[in-house]
């Protein structure tokens, strides 16, 4: 079989639910070496504003399913995620220049934290919920809910466990969020989103967009309709100019540390404080 | 009227004419809307536009659950469609139910929208399955209420059983009510007339009855206003204009719920019946939806970054 003609992936975007190319046509070449490896689509801001439509629409729909179907379906993923495995390592020591053995222990503990966050999903409520003491005929409950749409900005590297390490606390709590892959090893992320597809996400509550970073984060800033972002990925000398953009909107902007953290999940949540008459 | 010389208003001199209307070409005319939906329009004509597609809203309610409140709010809306920004323009009118007219009327009038003009759907809306002289009241209950437009249905059963005398007839009728009190729109439901020979011919019949806008849809029945479907009523307004001398505006309704779809609207009727049919007075889109699209595409225009839903009115 040595005459055979390989077929190629074509490497697209994950909106809605669905792997359209870029509305703009463009995509980048990667390269190890002067081996050519893939196109992977450049998403444009306009690629942007349809994956933020999406994530909005389906954020009611996914902030409103109960926490444990929430943590139903994340526990699916991981299930999804350890029957690629084999083509996570590949494309983690292709593009991120790792052993095999070092790829290998990078996609074990991608899924094990994966795991972990979806443990969360079901006892948010009750560990970050309280009843706060009043002196009157009330209770007065403060109870954790979703921020809503959340732009994420992806490290570099370690492009899968960077991934997850965003995506997993921003989705846990109901929040639907629309993540730009790493520039320089795009290929896991977009490997994630055919496991997002294939599990029982639905539509729109993870939106993966791989291009440059640089280009999408001033428009994601500034966009009235993302409600926080997460700029780890992004380089620090843009931190100040990214909060500076989402100011006018009060956007959350949070940049974090490579610990796991519950700090990560708390960042997007806001506290609803309900007061109830006791008596009635 | 000049329609005199092409019909002498009998059923047999409408069907003679009816028939010698060229057949559209169903293909063709389906191509040429796709492709003029992909004209590229650049920022200083998009934002031309945008204010020209809200001049050209019908805002419209027609629900069940419509409450005074809620028609009181839409014309507060209408009239200032953006309140913190003057630039904005009103919209062409106000589209609600008979009944409502009086609350839209009432309200208009009290916060300085004396001519924003009511338009009431009559005849029995959205199905037109009653009895003429109910229909009859129903126009004339609107007109009496102070609505400055008529929307009415045709008989689309009638329509599909060849009596076209019969549509023609009551279009007359309507008409006759309205005239030099209100303008009459007739709304021929094209998503039940099944093919655009019916579109072709329902659209001749209106004029020739005496309507003064020709619409596309009641927006209860889907598909609506589809491209190819304005794209032959377009053409039949321009070939009538040549005609008779006499321009008839159309109106686009239903489904068309961004900005997007409104401008490629706006491109069919420049490149169909031509710029001067680039007026309020001669086109108009129903709409309840697009508005707040249209309002956020403009504050995208004005700020230069993405505006949020949440920045503009919930209908």
């Amino acid at each position: 079989m040595t005459n055979r003609i390989e077929v190629l992936k074509t490497y697209k975007l994950y909106i809605n639910g669905q792997f359209p190319r870029s509305e703009s046509g463009r995509v980048y070449e990667i390269k190890v070496g002067k081996d050519f490896i893939a196109n992977p689509a450049q998403a444009s801001r306009k690629d942007l504003r349809d994956a933020v439509t999406a994530a909005r629409g389906a954020q009611s729909g996914w902030a409103g399913a109960t926490a444990y179907n929430r943590g139903q379906i994340l526990y699916r993923i991981a299930e999804m995620l350890e029957g690629r495995t084999s083509q996570f390592v590949e494309e983690i020591s292709l593009l991120e220049k790792t052993t095999t053995a070092q790829a290998k222990a990078q996609v074990a503990q991608s899924i094990d934290r994966w795991v972990w966050y979806a443990g969360w999903a079901d006892k948010i409520a009750t560990t970050f919920g309280v009843t706060n003491p009043v002196a009157g005929p009330y209770y007065n409950f403060t109870v954790p809910e979703p921020m809503g749409v959340v732009g994420i900005l992806a490290p570099e590297k370690p492009s899968l466990l960077g991934l997850v390490d965003c995506l997993a606390p921003v989705l846990v709590s109901g929040n639907t969020a629309i993540l730009v892959a790493s520039h320089s090893a795009p290929l896991t992320a977009i490997t994630f989103a055919e496991v997002l597809a294939t599990s029982d996400l639905p539509a729109g509550v993870c939106n993966i967009l791989t291009g440059i970073k640089d280009e999408l984060a001033p428009w994601m800033a500034s966009h009235m309709d993302i409600n926080a972002m997460d700029i780890s990925g992004a380089a620090k000398k843009n931190h100040t100019a990214l909060r500076e953009a989402g100011a006018d909107n009060l956007k959350r902007i949070f940049a974090f540390g490579e610990k796991v953290k519950t700090e990560r999940m708390i960042s997007f949540l806001e506290a609803k404080t309900i007061w109830h008459t006791v008596g009635i | 009227m000049k329609t005199d010389t092409i019909i002498d208003g009998s059923e047999a001199s409408l069907k003679n004419f009816l028939h010698t209307l060229p057949g559209v070409d169903q293909v063709g005319a389906q191509a040429r809307a796709a492709m003029l939906g992909t004209r590229s329009v650049k920022n200083a004509a998009k934002a031309h536009a945008i204010d020209l597609a809200i001049s050209m809203v019908d805002l419209t309610t027609l629900e069940g659950a419509d409450t005074p409140g809620k028609v009181r709010a839409l014309c507060t809306k209408g009239l200032r469609p953006d309140p913190t920004d003057s630039s904005v323009p009103r919209v062409g009118a106000i589209c609600v139910y008979n009944d409502m007219v009086g609350v839209a009327r009432q309200h208009l009038d009290a916060i300085g929208g004396h001519d924003l003009p009511i338009a009431a759907v009559t005849t029995a809306f959205p199905s037109g399955r009653a009895s003429m002289p109910v229909k009859i009241q129903d126009t004339q209950d609107a007109i009496a209420s102070g609505a400055t437009e008529i929307d009415m249905v045709i008989d689309r059963g009638a329509f599909l059983a060849g009596r076209y005398g019969k549509v023609f007839d009551e279009i007359k009728i309507i008409k006759d009510i309205c005239v030099e009190r209100a303008h009459l729109k007739v709304i021929l439901e094209t998503g039940e007339l099944v093919t655009y020979d019916n579109v072709r011919k329902a659209s001749y019949i209106a004029m020739l009855a005496g309507a003064d806008f020709i619409k596309t849809s009641t927006g209860k029945v889907s598909p609506a206003a589809t491209a190819p479907v304005v794209l032959v009523m377009l053409e039949a307004v321009r070939d009538f204009y040549a005609m008779s001398g006499i321009k008839i505006g159309v109106k686009a309704a239903g489904g068309i719920r961004t900005t997007k779809d409104a401008i490629k609207q706006l491109v069919l009727v420049n490149e169909t019946a031509g710029p001067q049919w680039l007026t309020p007075d001669l086109f108009r889109i129903g709409a309840s939806a697009l508005l707040n699209d249209l309002l956020m595409q403009r504050m995208k225009m004005r700020d230069g970054r993405y505006a949020s839903p949440q920045y503009v009115t919930i209908d």
